[in-house]
């Protein structure tokens, strides 16, 4: 089942282009991971899809317009914007009490028990938590209810590494089943690397690259190359090319396996790696076009 | 399912999901706005504090002079002197709590950000609005009737025991007051003249509230300025002012030409439901409020945080 549609998604902030058309289809049961630059629509495309802005463009989110029936939408929508947005003056029970006031799907048993497993008092009020009691308190908020699409724009910004790999641990390990559909944008794309299982790299409000993880892993490889086949390794058309260490790590898209291994150490690239080659190189295509 | 019988906790399945679905998120919308702003009910229950602090030592400081207290019930009826004008401190106390209020309504959620967690919430902007709303038209003048009567009957306890104490009748006290009476009398005067005339005010503050991105009450009195200063320049007269004014102080109509000697806050002074109802004044005030508040609803569906 297709939760999210999109086609032709547009939005200008003045004379500011910041989604440029985009297409968009996330099945049910998928992780998605929305990767980009700063500025480069991610953020926007998520506001489209929670009703949050208005924008042109065709999208329905679980069937829905998610401009004119936001207020429906969120029952089967969660959202998590931006690190620590829960009102500062509100205790934590008052915070569990709202949810469960005003969603018909929270499960407030649930969400005691995921605060059972942190340092978060009841009596807090969250302006006395840290940022990182902060998103486990939103979090469990959120993985209490039973919702059907979750999306996260930057999570876990300005987190430590600790409660960042908390936080996917138990949004996968808690939360995650194949009935549910996760949409998050993040720079710490080292952290989601195992997580998702859909990729999605935007840039200049465009989607430059779009896959599942198993064709990532299989499509990319990133081969370290021995001096002496340096040359031939450049004549197979790598995507990017970086020095590591005094020897080249050239990355290259759809190659022979067994072609890569003769030439030297081969291996699946990071998402960041693929990052740097894919932005790198439209930063380059877009000088040559300037020039 | 549990099959013992709650007529009132469990409606019938037909009608749940629509009743249920306006009403929770409205109720539970009100007692956050609560939450946040203890104003709401602090500064009531503060002067009301202070008010019964100030009329102890007075009324221990007369103990010397018991004849003048008694004399003093005797002089005027319940509604005037101290109850008077505890009343009237009350009311100019929740005009600055409604007007405070209004002003941060739908705009500290946005500089705080947490427009973005009411917002992941299935909750109508209309929802919200109208929630807000409900703070200075229905919750402050109902706590600041609450909290008047109480500190009203305290003080008639008060003055009470100190004549007792001091063998003196206190009949005279009793009857001529008709507690009751009087402090429905006020409930009245609160939702009409301080709640459903200065209503546009409150609504336009909301709406600006929703529209600015600082300095919401400066925004707000701008237009005020601008109309009024024009209209002093080109007309030489002062009608807007005069109108935004009289809607401020929560001056009726039926009020004006009151004798000079009463105060306004004086219930007993004008119970003129018919009067008050037949006021174009009034009626051009609510509409001009639904426009404000429609505003308002879409102003949040636009807005995000600053």
């Amino acid at each position: 089942m297709t939760l999210i549609e999109a086609r032709g998604l547009h939005k200008a902030f003045g004379k500011t282009i910041a989604l440029d058309g985009i297409d968009l289809r996330v099945e049910e049961g998928r992780i998605l991971g929305l990767i980009g630059p700063n500025g480069a629509g991610k953020s926007t495309a998520l506001n489209a899809i929670l009703g949050l802005i208005p924008y042109q463009g065709e999208l329905r989110v679980l069937g829905r317009n998610p401009w004119t029936e936001r207020d429906q939408l969120m029952r089967d929508v969660c959202f998590i914007a931006d690190v620590a947005v829960l009102p500062r003056w509100m205790r934590v029970s008052q915070a569990l009490d709202y949810v469960a006031g005003v969603h018909p799907r929270f499960d407030r048993g649930k969400a005691e028990g995921f605060l059972a497993k942190t340092d978060i008092l009841r009596t807090s009020k969250i302006r006395e938590l840290s940022k990182g009691m902060v998103t486990q308190l939103h979090l469990a908020l959120v993985m209490a209810i039973d919702a059907r699409l979750l999306v996260l724009d930057e999570p876990t910004l300005g987190l430590d590494i600790l409660y960042r790999k908390q936080f996917y641990d138990s949004l996968l390990n808690d939360y995650f089943d194949r009935s549910r559909t996760i949409v998050v944008t993040t720079h710490q794309v080292e952290d989601v690397q195992n997580v998702l299982t859909d990729l999605m790299f935007i840039r200049h409000g465009r989607i430059v690259l779009s896959c599942s993880m198993e064709e990532f892993e299989s499509r990319y490889l990133e081969v370290t190359v021995r001096p002496e086949n340096v040359a031939t390794a450049r004549a197979l058309n790598p995507i990017h090319e970086r020095q590591v260490l005094g020897r080249s790590s050239l990355l290259f898209d759809r190659a022979d396996r067994q072609q890569l291994a003769s030439l030297g150490e081969v291996r699946t690239p990071s998402i960041a790696d693929l990052f740097v080659a894919v932005m790198g190189n439209h930063a380059g295509q877009r000088q040559g076009v300037s020039r | 399912m549990n099959t013992q019988a709650n007529p009132i906790g469990e409606p019938s399945p037909l009608a749940a999901p629509s009743s249920t679905s306006v009403t929770r998120p409205f109720y539970w919308s009100v007692r956050r706005e609560l939450w946040e702003n203890r104003s709401i009910y602090l500064a009531p229950l503060s002067v009301g504090g202070v008010f019964l602090i100030g009329f102890l030592i007075s009324t221990s400081h007369r103990t010397g002079n018991m004849h003048a207290l008694w004399i003093g019930v005797h002089e005027h009826d319940l509604t005037a002197t101290p109850y008077d004008i505890v009343s009237g401190v009350m009311m100019l106390t929740t005009m600055l709590v409604s007007v405070f209020y209004c002003s941060d309504a739908l705009y500290g959620e946005r500089r705080d950000r947490s427009i973005l967690f009411w917002k992941s919430m299935p909750i109508s902007d209309l929802t919200i609005v109208l929630s807000k709303a409900t703070i200075p038209l229905v919750i402050v003048p109902l706590v600041a009737w609450v909290i008047t009567v109480a500190v009203q009957w305290i003080m008639l306890l008060l003055t009470s025991a100190v004549l007792l104490a001091n063998g003196l009748s206190v009949s005279a006290l009793w009857t001529q007051s008709s507690f009751i009476r009087t402090s429905l009398l006020l409930l009245y005067h609160l939702f009409t003249a301080h709640t459903l005339w200065p209503a546009p005010v409150f609504c336009w503050l909301l709406l600006v509230s929703g529209w600015a991105r600082r300095a919401t009450l400066l925004w707000a009195a701008l237009p005020v300025i601008a109309i009024g200063g024009l209209e002093a320049i080109v007309f030489r007269t002062w009608h807007f002012a005069a109108l935004v004014g009289t809607r401020l102080i929560g001056a009726a109509p039926e009020i004006d030409l009151r004798s000079p000697d009463t105060l306004p806050t004086n219930p007993m002074t004008h119970i003129t439901p018919a009067n008050f109802l037949s006021t174009p004044g009034l009626w051009i005030g609510l509409i001009l409020c639904a426009v404000f508040l429609a505003g308002a609803v879409r102003l949040r569906r636009y807005q995000g945080p600053i």
